[in-house]
């Protein structure tokens, strides 16, 4: 069905270069979601982004994306298609088109490729990420604050690093504030199903959770919170219309500095490749209002939040020990990016055990 | 509340949908037409259901928005392999495929928002009986409905002549034709209630289940509801019995994560397919009967000659 979507898509993309292959003059930017560019979440982050660097460039450059390409070879096929209409520059936006860009890339050595969230790159493919964590890290100190039951659910969508950072980042931070705080996972093993999200909040909540995190792509655990009175941070996007008292804060994605960046590199003739990561100091990512809460754990959120962006707080600093209370880290040391972006154990205090 | 009780609510509302679109199916089905774009009726009833609502106010405008909805895009169906006689295996996937376009067309200006939920109705006295008073007696209206509609299609299929006529047209097209049944009729009539169910189901996710509006929100439900109506060989009770058994296991392997119990997630999240499939086998187990209840004359497209 993706398929057919896509292939519908891609026609109609292949249209709209033919129509643009005339303003030639203007550099060409283009972008590849996996989901719609309405999703509400991961995929319109990443087209706000794009609405942004119009917003700032838009007398220099022209935008075209192609949206729901599915991971696998449909991701190669349509990246090759951006290459060859015209494209200078091309945002590969999803985990799994890593290995489809990288293949494009060397096949297309005078386009520029950036892909989001990946670990690869090339003398013509850059790669970009965001610290997500720092969000978590704060979430888990609102969380740890806020509770009553001591237990916070998190709903995780598939074991991959990414998530397992992020579940670590919260237990982390909710234990800086209450060492004894706990949370249950719960891995809906999907992406986007609100149905499935709303059951994981519900089961959480039943079973004594009073705080809901998530790594999914919808509003639907935000409003299960709503209706039974827990409380519940947004993903992505800021949710805050699905809970407007419930949601404590949100992280938001927003790539539109780091697009307006390249794409200003670009066109100085100055891009190269490179591996960037920024987090809440670059302003990748930004935290929705602390909402919710009283005034005193707004303040320790926003101190928090301060101390990231200035360096002075690094979420993952030792003294930490990994779930099955070996030592990870040693007192003061924080991990490297390396480990952080393989990350494949749990810290202690989560109540799951990892899936392999 | 016990934590029996919250399971079990939980997993009222997650079969609810799924027994609503597979009796719809099933009567479909039983007319000799295969409709595969269950999941498509579906999506459109859920975002007629959640805009009519938004419109007016009124859920139970929305419940009638959905079924309605539900049907007329059936009814796309039936003119199209009925009237035309066009492949319903392809016309199916196509009808699915164009619901899920349409569907987040028309639902884009509201995606995101929360819409109002449907309102319990509560039964007094009754809801207060132990443990199955809340669960059965202080449900919403589209609960009641599919609980009806349980009692009502195997009524209708199995003790009234016209649901009779129905079968006999569902196995055997030319048998029924020259008896004087309407076919076509008959089989339009059927397409219609099956998308009315789809539709119903689709309201009773954008109204109950989740109450918003997200584009691809049945995310394939629609073909559990299909794959239902096959594994209980076309028998309405069975596919009661599927679809609460599927939403048992969904929500008890949340549970049982939750409690962090130690079991991969991957295969605790493939257990209700298999707990399904498995369990409608066994029931299904008799070659016989099996034969006697899959419609014959399925999927295959009616002329009527002169």
């Amino acid at each position: 069905m993706k398929k057919l979507l896509f292939a519908l898509a891609s026609t109609v993309a292949v249209l709209g270069f033919t129509a643009a292959a005339s303003a030639q003059d203007k550099a060409k930017i283009c972008f590849m979601y996996v989901g719609s560019h309405t999703d509400g979440g991961y995929s319109q982050a990443h087209d706000l982004g794009r609405l942004d660097l119009e917003k700032a460039l838009g007398d220099k450059i022209e935008t075209q994306f192609l949206e729901n390409v599915p991971e696998g070879p449909d991701a190669e096929r349509a990246l090759e298609r951006l290459a060859r209409s015209g494209c200078n520059l091309i945002f590969s936006t999803s985990f799994g088109f890593m290995d489809a860009t990288v293949k494009i890339a060397e096949k297309f050595p005078d386009v520029k490729f950036e892909h989001a969230t990946g670990y690869k790159s090339g003398p013509n493919l850059a790669n970009y990420n965001s610290r997500f964590y720092e969000g978590r890290y704060i979430q888990g100190q609102i969380a740890a604050k806020v509770s009553k039951t001591g237990v916070a659910g998190y709903i995780a969508s598939f074991p991959i690093p990414e998530v397992v950072m992020g579940i670590n980042a919260f237990v982390v931070g909710a234990r800086s504030v209450n060492p004894d705080f706990k949370i249950k996972v719960v891995w809906a093993n999907t992406w986007f199903d609100p149905g499935k999200e709303a059951d994981a909040a519900k089961a959480l909540i039943d079973q004594g959770v009073d705080i809901l995190t998530q790594h999914t792509d919808t509003t639907a655990p935000m409003q299960v919170a709503a209706e039974r009175g827990a409380k519940a941070f947004g993903q992505a996007s800021d949710m805050i219309k699905a809970g407007p008292e419930t949601q404590l804060t949100a992280i938001v994605d927003t790539w539109g500095t780091y697009y307006i960046k390249r794409t200003q590199l670009l066109l100085d003739g100055k891009w190269e490749t490179a591996s960037s990561w920024d987090g809440l100091k670059d302003g990748i990512l930004k935290m929705a209002p602390y909402t919710n809460m009283p005034d005193d754990v707004k303040k320790m959120a926003e101190e928090t939040e301060a101390k990231i962006k200035s360096g002075e707080l690094k979420p993952f600093t030792g003294p930490l020990k990994k779930q099955d209370g070996s030592e990870w880290l040693a007192a003061g040391v924080s991990s490297d990016d390396g480990t952080l972006l393989g990350m494949n154990f749990y810290v202690e205090g989560v109540d799951d055990k990892l899936p392999q | 509340m016990g934590i029996v009780e919250a399971i079990l609510l939980t997993v009222i509302t997650a079969a609810t949908p799924l027994v609503i679109a597979a009796l719809g199916e099933l009567v479909t089905e039983r007319s000799g037409v295969l409709n595969l774009g269950v999941e498509g009726m579906m999506i459109i009833g859920a975002v007629c259901a959640f805009v009519a609502t938004q419109q007016t106010g009124s859920p139970y405008i929305g419940i009638i928005a959905g079924t309605v909805s539900g049907a007329l895009f059936s009814l796309l169906f039936g003119f199209l392999t009925l009237t035309l006689v066009a492949n319903q295996v392809a016309t199916g996937l196509a009808l699915t495929i164009l619901g899920l376009g349409v569907s987040g067309m028309i639902g884009e200006p509201y995606s995101g928002q929360s819409g109002a939920k449907l309102p319990q109705i509560v039964f007094p006295f009754l809801s207060d009986i132990p443990y199955l008073g809340p669960l059965l007696f202080k449900q919403d209206l589209i609960f009641y409905l599919s609980i009806v509609l349980i009692f009502a299609v195997n009524w209708f299929l199995f003790k009234t002549r016209t649901g009779l006529m129905l079968r006999s047209v569902g196995d055997s097209h030319s048998s029924a034709h020259a008896l004087g049944i309407n076919v076509i009729r008959t089989r339009y009539l059927a397409v219609l209630f099956g998308g009315a169910c789809a539709g119903l189901a689709g309201a009773q996710f954008s109204l109950v289940y989740t109450p918003q509006w997200t584009e691809n929100m049945s995310a394939g439900r629609g073909w559990i509801a299909l794959a239902l109506v096959v594994f209980a060989s076309w028998r309405p009770w069975r596919v009661v019995i599927g679809g609460y058994l599927f939403g048992a296991v969904s929500i008890s392997q949340l549970h049982a994560q939750a409690f962090g119990i130690g079991i991969p997630s991957q295969f605790l999240s493939a257990l209700p397919y298999l707990a399904t499939v498995a369990v409608l086998i066994v029931i299904s187990h008799n070659r016989r009967t099996t034969l006697i209840n899959t419609p014959a004359s399925l999927g295959k497209s009616f002329v009527p000659d002169r």
